[in-house]
């Protein structure tokens, strides 16, 4: 669990396997795919967030409540490759302290 | 979006020029998204003429093709503008300096010929020749998304195809269309209505489709009606044939894998941007994205240079706003290289007015 205030803990597993444990700030207005960006994973956010790309796509891996999928993110995984129940877009996903702890692994590439 | 822009604007031309004519213009400009519509506007200024190349059938980049309905909030002068507004008001804005367009094409090459020029030539054999380019390309070539199918790209053009030019061309034909959006539904609908194929095959990875509500029902209605077979929760895995499409493997969420028997096989699942042929230009390529000197954002070969979101340089913002402005630095150089015996002097338009061509 996150020690400072404002921060939170992810946990992002790459296309390797490696697991990284990344410090996020929940009072920047930011999503899990500018997490990933700041911190040089290769998590390309073609679209910039808008749920246009699904190039940050991530499959959720621990029991987190995130916030409920809107039309976008529905609309766009319905067109994505490599898609499966617990998938997620990453920009759909704020950082919130709600989110402390999250597992979510990388989709592969080719979206 | 893109059609009202094309019926509307009788200023607007397409060339359809053939491979013999080559189109001559003082800055052939490649990518007609919002920096190099208003690259127009900056060289005007200075009375130099532009050539725009775009891919896309219609102007406007990223804006018209992803996302023509979404606000934009930092143009400066607009607190809110919609992107499609925005590319319509370029072109109301660059109407004086008649430009020329070639869509519907990709840049392929970047010759030097004599006389310190280049010739720029597309995927269509249409050649430009001008004494500068401006690469304003974006996030690159907008390219069909392609599914992560097996053998998929040995079968393009023997049965795999992306984009549905001529309908006709699956008269009689066995045919499997791969998606769940708006393209997918219409042209399905359209195949069958029309009575142009032999069998439509429609396969998509969810029960439900997000499509327009109208083409939607009309899919239901006609896979009640046996017209077409609606393979839901399911995606197409792999192609078979010994030399051209003879059948594609679909794999059911829980029934397995089986094999359809086919002729060709669309996938239809939008476009992507990819930087393609501007990789192979001779320029330095970093992060997906063309080196330049903020000088005047020239890359490394003279008389080429590169603006907006398709440059990269210490501080980088990939912001529309920052296109225009290094768009208006850019055609300042080129103006030198165009005219090396004449000094420009800076105009405002508030003192001269837009003088047009």
């Amino acid at each position: 669990m996150a020690e400072e205030e404002n921060m939170v803990k992810v946990y992002i597993i790459d296309r390797e396997g490696v697991k990284h444990e990344l410090d996020a700030p929940t009072d920047m207005s930011m999503n899990i795919m500018e997490v990933c960006k700041a911190y040089e994973l290769p998590v390309e956010g073609r679209c910039g967030g808008m749920a246009m790309c699904a190039t940050c796509q991530c499959y959720l891996e621990s029991d987190t409540e995130l916030v409920e999928q809107s039309d976008s993110e529905l609309d766009m995984l319905d067109e994505a490759f490599f898609v499966e129940d617990n998938s997620r877009l990453g920009c759909q996903i704020p950082i919130t302290n709600e989110i402390d702890g999250v597992i979510l692994r990388l989709a592969p590439e080719g979206n | 979006m893109s059609l009202n822009i094309l019926k509307n604007n009788s200023y607007f031309c397409t060339n359809k020029i053939s491979v013999k004519n080559m189109i001559e213009t003082d800055i052939i400009i490649i990518g007609a998204g919002p920096v190099g519509l208003f690259t127009v506007f900056e060289a005007g200024l200075l009375k130099l003429k532009c050539h725009l190349i775009d891919s896309l059938p219609q102007p406007g980049g990223q804006l018209t093709e992803i996302y023509p309905k979404k606000p934009i909030y930092d143009i400066p002068g607009y607190p809110t503008v919609g992107a499609g507004e925005l590319i319509t008001n370029l072109m109301a804005q660059i109407k004086p300096f008649s430009p020329g367009f070639t869509l519907g094409e990709s840049a392929v090459s970047i010759d030097e010929v004599e006389d310190d020029k280049f010739i720029v030539t597309t995927n269509k054999g249409t050649q430009h020749k001008a004494a500068v380019v401006i690469i304003a390309g974006g996030l690159g070539v907008f390219e069909p998304r392609k599914p992560p199918v097996e053998n998929l790209e040995i079968f393009e053009d023997k049965g795999v195809e992306y984009i549905i030019k001529d309908p006709e061309f699956y008269r009689g034909k066995k045919v499997v269309v791969a998606g769940g959006g708006d393209s997918a539904l219409d042209w399905s609908i359209f195949l069958i209505e029309n009575k142009i194929v032999s069998e439509l095959s429609l396969v998509h990875r969810r029960n439900s489709f997000r499509g327009h509500l109208d083409s939607v029902q009309k899919i239901m209605d006609l896979a009640d009606e046996g017209k077409i077979n609606l393979i839901t929760e399911a995606e197409v895995t792999g192609i078979l044939g010994s030399d051209v499409v003879e059948g594609v493997t679909i794999k059911h969420k829980t029934q397995g894998e089986f094999i359809k028997a086919c002729d060709h096989f669309v996938p239809l699942f939008g476009l992507k941007p990819s930087l393609g042929p501007i990789g192979s230009w001779g320029l330095e390529i970093e992060k997906n994205a063309i080196k330049v000197d903020t000088e005047a954002y020239t890359t490394n070969r003279p008389g080429i240079y590169a603006i907006g979101d398709v440059n990269v340089y210490p501080g980088k913002l990939k912001l529309i706003l920052c296109g225009f402005h290094e768009g208006t630095i850019a055609v300042q150089s080129a103006f030198a290289r165009i005219h090396p015996d004449k000094k420009n002097v800076l105009k405002y338009t508030t003192v001269n007015g837009v003088n047009g061509f």
